[in-house]
């Protein structure tokens, strides 16, 4: 398996599938054992008037355990269940550029409200990923969150989460 | 005679002006969401469901299913002339379905896609209208093990038809039940799993994850694989579409063999993307030009597409008779109807009358509504796949966005979204189903709380669920469906060692 490796190594350097398969069933392993002591802690036998709140869960973590025992093993000991390249570097930057805008949009929900911080996120996206001229990017990025405004807070008055703007114009 | 009577009723509780409005204004959006990548038939409901909360139940669950098959139709779309399925179900109807619109024959191939998807769906409303009924009433007489015995065979089955490894299949759906134990336990009134938050008491809602494992996690997949999107126009006219109706009755038989893998895959939850791989490697296999497929043929394109659509829509019988959903869709309309203050399950045939054949009636109007408008608007949706992705994608993100926060109206949602996203991108590389996890999700409480019933009725003895010939047939087959690809590994291997002669043969 090295040698096809080496071919193109700059596309296919990254996190190997191996690594990830295993780390993901270690990480639902303990998930379940997580599930398994708070059964317990909660109670998983039974009591006077029927079974206890841990009882179910109980066994749910107990194959929670087992089956992601069965699938660290399986992928640390047989190349074939988990060979190759997980995620190339080229396509994690890829991913994580859409990723990491995402999550600074959901924390800047909590303090400039969904409207304005929708505009800058689809703007600063049209930006840098679709390298848009101002022209196309203003009208884009302020469309949306209006048509979004008229829509949630006017007619089907849903509120969503609102800043210091939507405050201004009475909000 | 009686069905009959009870579906004129229902006729004329869709056919009011503004349950029509509704149906248009479902098909329309389903068609969209559909058509775009990271918004799909069950995640595209979840995020509108909050806006129904206010709406009669009847016209709500109208106007969401047709989102569904709108979403069904729309699917096909972008598989037959851009090579991206915007649904895991048309996946299948790439293989002949882009060939053919390379060759020019896009028109050719979209009607068929359309009429084939139509005639599956029209096959399984009629058995839901004739069998629904009749499923109800029978299941009146299940007790708690019964129902309990029904939910593992649908978890059973996800372990027996699906694709994935079994082990990967049985962790996902018992985290999946693990995330739905979270929280407040209703009937002790214990606390489980919260840690001390007091968000946590909530619970995880499906939702939410919903929104989060299909829309973010598909999202990021796309990321992935590039941004340009390479179409081929399309056009049609009246005479492409008389053209291949023309033909298409010669392909009567492979329709009826989808048909019925698609109703039996619907209904026992292995789901429509299942049923058209299934009905396609069948289709082939029994083909005179089965050689071919893969080049363009038609047959390739209606096979899938018929199987895709039946099970999409029987999905609903179980929702529908039992309150046990077929697919992730049809599990999100359930949360729908519980939202909506309905009771899914056998009861609702009796107490909802309106309801539930309102919904079936609409289920024949919103079909056929919905062949005529993709027929007549198909340019239009390509037209929208043509916007760049740098800008359809940060619109999906602030609508999942959006979605996540109105259905509880917290923002701590909106992050287990983006949480939600990691883990459905990630599962999807390892080749985690994420069907299972949800419906587990969904049917979790309902799970436990008739397994405690069991447990309650036979003081903890297990026996109980093989007491009587139903729930031990039920619970027979559910074992059979967990231990099926076990089973078929070792009946392979004997029919090998038997007689090398078998392989060349079709296995039935």
């Amino acid at each position: 398996m090295h040698d096809s490796e080496h071919a193109d190594e700059a596309s296919r350097r990254g996190v190997s599938t191996k690594a990830v398969e295993m780390v993901v069933a270690a990480i639902i392993f303990g998930l379940g054992l997580v599930v398994v002591f708070d059964s317990r802690r909660v109670g998983a036998g039974w009591a006077d008037d029927g079974p206890q709140a841990g009882y179910f869960p109980f066994y749910i973590g107990l194959i929670l355990c087992a089956a992601s025992a069965w699938t660290l093993l399986r992928a640390a000991f047989s190349d074939h269940a988990a060979g190759g390249v997980f995620v190339s570097r080229r396509k994690l930057r890829l991913v994580m550029s859409v990723f990491v805008p995402s999550l600074i949009y959901v924390i800047a929900i909590y303090f400039i409200g969904i409207y304005v911080s929708s505009a800058v996120f689809i703007g600063a996206f049209m930006y840098w990923h679709g390298r848009f001229p101002w022209i196309k990017i203003i009208p884009v990025s302020l469309l949306v969150p209006v048509s979004m405004f008229l829509l949630f807070e006017v007619w089907f008055l849903v509120p969503l989460p609102k800043g210091p703007l939507e405050a201004l114009i009475g909000y | 005679m009686e069905e009959f009577n009870s579906l004129m009723q229902g006729f004329s509780v869709a056919l009011t002006y503004h349950n029509l409005l509704f149906m248009l204004v479902g098909i329309l959006l389903g068609v969209l969401i559909g058509v775009l990548p990271g918004l799909g038939g069950a995640n595209g409901v979840a995020i509108l469901l909050p806006l129904t909360f206010t709406m009669p139940p009847t016209s709500a669950i109208i106007m969401l299913s047709c989102i569904y098959w709108g979403a069904l139709f729309g699917g096909a779309i972008t598989s037959i002339l851009f090579n991206i399925p915007g649904e895991p179900w048309s996946v299948a109807t790439t293989f002949d379905g882009h060939p053919m619109a390379k060759n020019g024959r896009a028109g050719e191939a979209l009607t068929a896609a359309f009429t084939s998807s139509f005639v599956g769906a029209l096959f399984a409303v009629i058995m839901i209208t004739f069998l629904a009924p009749l499923v109800a009433k029978f299941s009146l007489k299940f007790g708690p093990p019964e129902f309990f015995a029904v939910q593992l065979l649908t978890f059973c089955s996800f372990v027996g038809l699906g694709k994935g490894h079994p082990a990967k299949t049985i962790s996902a759906m018992m985290l999946g039940f693990a995330l739905a134990a979270v929280g407040l336990d209703t009937v002790t009134g214990t606390l489980r799993m919260t840690f001390g938050t007091s968000e946590l008491l909530r619970g995880f809602d499906f939702l939410i994850a919903v929104i989060g494992l299909f829309g973010i996690g598909e999202i990021l997949l796309t990321m992935e694989e590039g941004l340009a999107f390479k179409g081929v126009h399309a056009r049609i006219n009246p005479r492409v579409v008389l053209q291949t109706w023309a033909q298409l009755p010669k392909y009567w038989l492979t329709a009826l063999r989808a048909t019925l893998i698609g109703c039996w895959m619907g209904i026992t939850p292995g789901g429509a993307t299942p049923a058209s791989f299934m009905s396609y490697g069948i289709a082939k296999r029994f083909s005179r030009t089965g050689e071919k497929f893969g080049t363009g043929e038609i047959e390739g394109v209606v096979a899938p597409e018929t199987a895709a659509h039946a099970a999409g829509t029987s999905a609903l019988l179980p929702m529908l008779t039992l309150g046990i959903p077929g697919s992730p869709t049809s599990a999100v309309l359930l949360g729908g109807l519980l939202i909506w203050g309905l009771q899914p399950g056998p009861l609702l045939f009796v107490e909802q009358k309106e309801f539930v054949w309102g919904l079936i009636a609409s289920m024949y109007i919103g079909n056929i509504a919905g062949l005529l408008i993709v027929l007549t608007t198909v340019p239009w949706w390509a037209a929208i796949l043509r916007v760049p992705f740098s800008i359809i994608a940060p619109v999906i993100v602030v609508i999942c966005a959006i979605g996540a926060y109105t259905v509880h109206n917290a923002m701590l949602d909106v992050m287990l979204m983006l949480v939600f996203g990691v883990v459905g991108y990630v599962f999807k590389k390892l080749d985690y189903p994420l069907a299972p996890m949800v419906l587990a999700l969904v049917l979790g409480d309902m799970a436990e709380s008739s397994f405690r019933q069991s447990m309650l009725l036979s003081r903890g003895d297990v026996s109980i669920f093989w007491s009587n010939g139903l729930v031990g047939g039920i619970c027979g087959l559910a074992l059979l469906m967990l231990f099926w690809p076990v089973i078929s590994k070792l009946l392979a291997r004997l029919r090998r060692g038997n007689n090398e002669l078998d392989e060349a043969r079709p296995v039935e």
